[in-house]
């Protein structure tokens, strides 16, 4: 049966892209488990954002190697995709190199792919090298140890298994090209500036072997391919279609501008208000949820938060600059992100698994992920947010949950309720009268 | 001291039907500090001498709430603003300088929301913008030829992108300004930023003052630039640490004009 072929690769895509699409679904819907926050204003320097810091990696190449590194490879994945439409139409019309009546233009694109695909192969290999015999440091900190570690080399090999396949299966395609007289259908298209090296290896085979093996370096690639794309939801590459979305939607004020709670404002202004009833029924409004202060779960922090959760690639540069990192504390930057994304996962699987309801599990992002002692180590600097190669902020998240700590469990370390205290009763942190304000004046 | 300083209030200019044309918001550290009322002082012998008209809120004004804010305690921030807003409000004040980049960030980011809208600018600016405007002098005197680093105060820097001004005024002291290894965007925090300052550090292996203190360091400078009355205690904290308050000196932009002049 001819179309048996055919038939078993239209499986086998359904399949792969079936699978992604839950996926994609499972992650919006966490995503939305987030509070609503408006960032949907200002479209233009969102987009502008988007083309420059995604789309430009113009953040990446702060730091040099690592920088054009990434975009060799971020290239290569861009633009190698374009391989892949050929290669879906011929696996599901039995075609071979379908674009091949592109003439010139189609040497030029198999010429460009095929030295992309060794770029990024050499890449990706500094990258194996950063990471597990120079040892950059951000890759061996405390706070990424375990899957996450693993998960980093995992996603390299597969970028070369991939890239040796695609580069393997051309060769394989040469080799019979130039079988004198010509072999089946592989008929004379594409260049071959890199594999035309690998070629010699399939010399003294048979042209049937080379053409079986040509065939299982095509589905390996393509199966590769698909399964890749569904280990996205599993591991910490999904920045590479998260990346878009995140610059765009992220925080577009000054880095030193902290969000106002309203809920707050509402209060203090009753509060200061002379004419207010104290002993007055709160004013009944329906829309009115009961506002809890702060963040102690994912369920408190904002859709944007957590969808900075799911971009993070762990590459560490905000911890690599995080003044309390670096002088030892608790506090990782990249730990914050990692923890509020693992409980979010979390929490989408308890709903998965509760029929779409969150059933409480008596844990919290809170305690249970992030320790307070962490938390209180920040300086509020914002390195980790300028540091950020897609304008993830793991900061807001910080403040978020001091937030919890001070207003809903008044768990301030005491020299901080000491400070809170004399501002509130002399209007500063010290313990100065606010009469003496001006006694500078008339020091020597 | 030669001159005593002229130091209207608020109060004072509305009893006389006057505005000034900036506000000075002092701050608490600037206010009460010991270290931090030099340059206030210092700045306000340049203001003097630069006749521009200003005035302080004096015993009327109280903390900005950003260590409460960045503590978490978002009531007692806002208490603090609303406060603070209807003061700044009644006295119609449109433009104010401050030498505190904490002040000045919340002051210029975080009041707006709450009823406040004014001109905030950071003292390296407003002193930027007085020698632009040939009001104000700027000679080497007694530092000219000195090394001079100059450390990036967060919430100046990365928080309000603000690099140029505080750099433009050292080079005009006809001194050798050297970057450090971290500096501007890059700049590393001196440790007392988001509350830090009004408690004890997490267990670590170094404090970030010692830390900072260390990058400076590294460029042997005569002198350290500060432009935050916090950042100058944690440096200076660092330089004692380190054992070098014989060599090395933390000054504030503003007494480095001021003192270069005699004033």
């Amino acid at each position: 049966m001819s179309y048996l072929d055919n038939i078993l690769f239209a499986i086998l895509l359904i399949v792969g892209f079936g699978f992604f699409a839950s996926s994609v679904k499972k992650i919006i819907r966490n995503i939305n488990l987030g509070v609503d926050v408006n960032r949907k204003d200002n479209s233009k320097a969102r987009w502008k954002n988007m083309a420059m810091i995604a789309l430009g990696q113009s953040k990446m190449v702060k730091r040099p190697v690592a920088g054009v590194l990434h975009i060799v490879v971020y290239l290569g994945f861009i633009i190698i995709n374009i391989e892949l439409l050929e290669i879906i139409i011929d696996g599901l019309f039995g075609t071979h190199r379908v674009f091949a009546f592109l003439g010139t233009a189609y040497d030029v694109l198999i010429g460009s792919f095929e030295i992309l695909a060794l770029l990024v192969l050499v890449a990706v290999s500094v990258f194996w090298i950063r990471r597990n015999i120079i040892r950059l440091k951000r890759f061996i900190n405390p706070d990424l140890k375990g899957f996450p570690k693993s998960d980093a080399n995992y996603i390299l090999y597969f970028e070369m298994v991939l890239m040796t396949l695609f580069l393997l299966m051309n060769a394989s395609d040469l080799h019979l090209q130039n079988v004198p007289g010509g072999f089946s259908h592989f008929h004379k298209a594409g260049s071959f500036p890199v594999s035309q090296f690998i070629a010699p290896i399939f010399n003294g085979m048979s042209n049937e072997l080379v053409m079986l093996l040509s065939e299982v370096f095509w589905w390996l690639h393509i199966a590769g391919i698909l399964v890749f794309m569904n280990y996205l939801y599993f591991s910490k590459h999904l920045h590479i279609l998260l990346a878009f979305p995140n610059t765009y939607f992220a925080n577009l004020n000054p880095e030193g501008q902290f969000d106002n709670l309203e809920s707050v404002t509402k209060e203090v202004k009753l509060m200061m208000d002379p004419n207010a009833d104290p002993f007055a029924a709160a004013p009944v409004d329906e829309n009115a949820a009961p506002s809890k202060f702060g963040a102690s779960d994912v369920q408190d922090l904002n859709w944007v938060q957590l969808l900075n959760a799911y971009t993070c690639t762990e590459c560490g540069r905000c911890t690599s600059s995080c003044p309390a990192n670096q002088t030892g504390k608790k506090l990782s930057p990249r730990k914050i992100m990692m923890d509020t994304r693992d409980r979010l996962q979390e929490v989408g699987k308890n709903i998965d698994a509760n029929k779409g309801v969150f059933i409480p599990d008596n844990k919290t992002l809170l305690n249970d992920y992030i320790t307070t002692e962490e938390l209180w180590a920040c300086t509020s600097c914002n390195a980790c947010v300028e540091e950020c190669p897609v304008n993830i902020s793991p900061l807001s998240i910080i403040m978020d949950m001091r937030r919890y700590l001070v207003m809903e469990q008044s768990a301030a370390p005491m020299s901080l309720n000491a400070m809170m205290t004399n501002i509130e009763n002399n209007g500063a942190p010290w313990q100065y009268n606010q009469q003496d304000r001006l006694n500078w004046k008339n020091e020597n | 001291m030669s001159e005593s300083l002229v130091v209207p209030t608020m109060a004072e200019m509305l009893a006389e039907g006057k505005q000034p044309e900036v506000l000075f918001w002092v701050g608490c550290a600037g206010s009460f500090d010991d270290r931090a009322k030099k340059i206030t002082k210092a700045f306000v012998r340049i203001l003097n001498r630069t006749n521009v008209s200003f005035a302080v809120l004096g015993t009327e004004e109280s903390c900005t709430g950003d260590p409460a804010k960045r503590a978490g305690n978002e009531f007692l921030f806002q208490m603090q603003a609303m406060m603070n807003i209807e003061v700044l409000n009644a006295y119609e004040a449109k433009k104010i300088v401050t030498a505190c980049p904490h002040c000045f960030n919340t002051l210029k980011n975080e009041y707006p929301e709450l009823g406040g809208q004014y001109d905030v600018i950071h003292h390296t600016e407003f002193l930027k913008s007085l020698m632009d405007d040939g009001r104000l002098t700027v000679e080497g005197g007694q530092f000219k030829g000195k090394k001079i680093t100059f450390h990036d105060p967060c919430y100046l820097g990365r928080a309000n992108k603000i690099y140029e001004a505080p750099r433009d005024l050292i080079e005009k002291l006809d001194v050798e300004l050297v970057e450090m290894k971290r500096s501007k965007a890059n700049g590393l925090c001196c440790g007392a930023g988001g509350a830090q300052m009004f408690k004890d550090a997490e267990p670590g292996n170094k404090e970030v003052n010692v830390l900072r203190t260390e990058d400076a360091l590294e460029v042997k400078p005569d002198i350290i630039a500060a432009g935050c009355p916090f950042c100058n205690t944690m440096l200076t904290d660092g330089i004692k640490h380190q054992e070098k308050e014989g060599q090395v000196k933390v000054m504030d932009i503003a007494e480095l004009i001021a003192n270069a002049q005699d004033l």
